[in-house]
């Protein structure tokens, strides 16, 4: 089986409404065991482990962020935070049909809010696919967020 | 002018023991005079040497709400400046970081200094002779701060000229530093990578209180620890599966409230004071190979286990910094108003040590710290329903009393039960102290320094 181009920018595409919509259940499955979710804390930052980042977080602790949203005594999702993603057209810069591995990099704005606070923020986010079974899944992940360094507030779902 | 300026009664009258008036956290005024008077007269963080390794190097931070730039001189010192050209006021350095070389340049009119702050050279001086240009402030060049301490490569400045010494005013606390320091088989850290930076809309002094309230860990942070505790059991591993790393960082947040009675807190002079005293959450961290060796190495068996065998927990160094030694982490509460205040978390390498733990101690800072942790949020709410519910009339006095003893004495060391508010306490005795220290109508000060 072989993917075109439309299939890789259409799964870009529904990864980002699950996340907007809060089908968390269903954006876990997207992952590969091994997958990592990275957003840089640096501008161009290059090392994931011997610095800080805002995120580096493997399936466990993405399972952990998720579930956690939901739970009775989490207080700074009381009331609930609303997202939302606007993306750009993916660029598909690699594809190779013959492993099964792809990448994208999409540019986007993500909004997030909660009682009368809203943010905005411009990301570029890479996505590494991989082709499993006949299906897409996410390899690995990274969001880059423009403004990286500044200082923010809470940051509650995933941009 | 409202009615704290120049009235150091009415200061004091703001701590009475067991509680604390809500204006310390919400008047614009209380923030102004401690911008005015506690940043002034106490030692402040400012930053570390390892961020200005080169001369010409500089870093550009505040003290309070003073824009100020740590720079290394030509002679390899450190020197802390304001960030103000003398002629018109622009600031001089705009970037984080960078290397000005042998002196700074204002981009305005060129104006130039040495990196000790010496004025230079002015273009087309000349037109400036005879008109007593020597008398003027601006011909002193870029002021300098009161004094500097580099200890161990953490710079700390006082802006007041004169006042109380770096030795006198931390005391014993310096332990807390050494053994970060120490923790080095080089004796030696140095910075890993940029801060997180985290705005909160609170007063800043709810954030140094609450790196020594160990009660609320298990209360606010079940939806995260806890969460984890019970997705780990839901795992089902068989026993003795080693904790993943993420796992031993987060658990011991969800510790009883009996881990933190015994862990106990030690205050000092000052405002100054650390949880952890014989047992922390970071106890148990497991051990990184080829570590022990170096440090065994370096000093010695018994003193490589007597320096990795401290394991406090948060050490306040008042006013507004705290460090975790045993993960070389610093935060610095940065105060911008009565109700908004940047939080900066720092990372330290241990030189001539394993890599695994810098790992780990990013992995802490990012999972614990940042503006998208998970524990993080939960603080932030709990500060920023605080900062809002202050406004409630009526009810007037924040409440600062557990384990609270007649006639503390604050001027000497001790250790209590580790969910004493004692520490609290002990920074709101040094808050009066340095707030007033200094304080008063100018009229009564000179005449009682003239007596």
């Amino acid at each position: 089986m072989s993917l075109t181009r439309d299939d890789l920018i259409d799964f870009i595409y529904d990864e980002a409404r699950m996340l907007d919509e809060g089908r968390y259940d269903e954006w876990l499955a997207l992952w590969q065991k091994d997958g990592h979710y990275w957003m840089p804390l640096d501008y161009k930052q290059t090392d994931p482990i011997q610095v800080t980042s805002l995120m580096y977080e493997d399936i466990f602790m993405l399972k952990l962020r998720v579930e956690r949203l939901n739970g009775a005594r989490t207080f700074s999702q009381k009331p609930k935070s609303r997202c939302h993603h606007v993306l750009s057209r993916p660029y598909v810069d690699e594809m190779d049909n013959e492993a099964g591995r792809y990448v994208t990099t999409t540019f986007m704005h993500y909004v997030e809010t909660r009682l009368d606070d809203q943010f905005l923020l411009a990301l570029t986010a890479r996505h590494e696919l991989a082709l499993v079974d006949g299906k897409i899944m996410i390899a690995n992940k990274r969001v880059d967020i423009l403004n990286c360094d500044a200082a923010f507030g809470n940051i509650q779902l995933l941009p | 002018m409202g009615c704290y300026t120049d009235n150091p009664d009415a200061i004091a009258a703001l701590v009475r023991g067991r509680e604390v008036h809500r204006d310390v956290y919400i008047d614009p005024e209380i923030y102004r005079l401690e911008m005015k008077h506690l940043f002034a007269n106490s030692w402040v963080f400012v930053g570390h040497d390892s961020q200005t390794p080169n001369k010409g190097d500089y870093f550009t931070t505040q003290i309070g709400d003073q824009p100020v730039i740590q720079v290394r001189h030509s002679d390899g010192e450190i020197h802390v400046l304001y960030n103000r050209c003398p002629h018109k006021g622009t600031k001089i350095a705009i970037d984080r970081t960078g290397n000005t070389g042998k002196f700074f340049r204002c981009p305005y009119h060129a104006w130039s200094f040495k990196t000790d702050g010496c004025l230079l050279a002015i273009p087309l001086k000349k037109g400036y002779e005879n008109t007593g240009f020597e008398q003027a402030e601006g011909s002193k060049g870029m002021r300098a701060v009161g004094a500097v301490k580099n200890y161990r490569g953490f710079i700390f400045a006082r802006l007041a000229e004169e006042g109380i010494s770096f030795e006198d005013y931390f005391g014993g606390s310096l332990s807390s530093l050494d053994n970060m320091v120490d923790r080095s088989p080089a004796g030696r850290l140095e910075v890993a990578g940029p801060p997180l930076r985290y705005m909160h809309k609170c007063n800043w002094k709810m954030l140094v209180e609450n790196q020594t309230d160990t009660c609320h860990p298990m209360v606010a942070h079940e939806s995260s620890a806890g969460t984890a505790v019970k997705l780990w059991e839901e795992l089902d591993m068989p026993e003795g599966t080693p904790l993943p790393p993420a796992m031993e960082i987060i658990a011991p947040f969800m510790s009883a409230y009996e881990f933190f009675e015994k862990m106990g807190i030690r205050t000092w002079p000052n405002g100054h004071g650390h949880t952890g005293v014989h047992h922390s959450i970071h106890s148990n961290y497991s051990a990184i190979p080829g570590y022990f060796e170096a440090m065994s190495e370096a000093y010695g068996e018994e003193r490589a286990k007597a320096i990795l065998g401290e394991n406090r927990h948060n050490t306040v160094y008042f006013p507004n910094i705290m460090i975790k030694g045993p993960i070389q982490q610093l935060r610095v509460f940065i105060p911008l108003a009565a109700d908004k205040t940047l939080v900066e978390s720092y990372i330290y390498r241990l030189v001539d040590a394993p890599d695994e733990l810098t790992a780990r101690t990013a992995m802490y800072n990012r999972m614990i710290n940042a503006p998208t942790s998970i524990v993080g949020h939960d603080d932030l709410e709990m500060y920023e329903r605080a900062q809002e519910g202050l406004a409630c009339d009526g009810l007037e006095w924040v409440n600062v009393q557990r384990l609270y003893e007649e006639d503390e004495d604050f001027d000497t060391e001790t250790v209590e039960n580790g969910t004493t508010e004692r520490q609290m306490r002990n920074q709101f005795h040094a808050w009066v102290k340095f707030m007033t220290a200094d304080m008063g109508p100018k009229e009564t000060r000179s005449k009682e320094a003239a007596e």
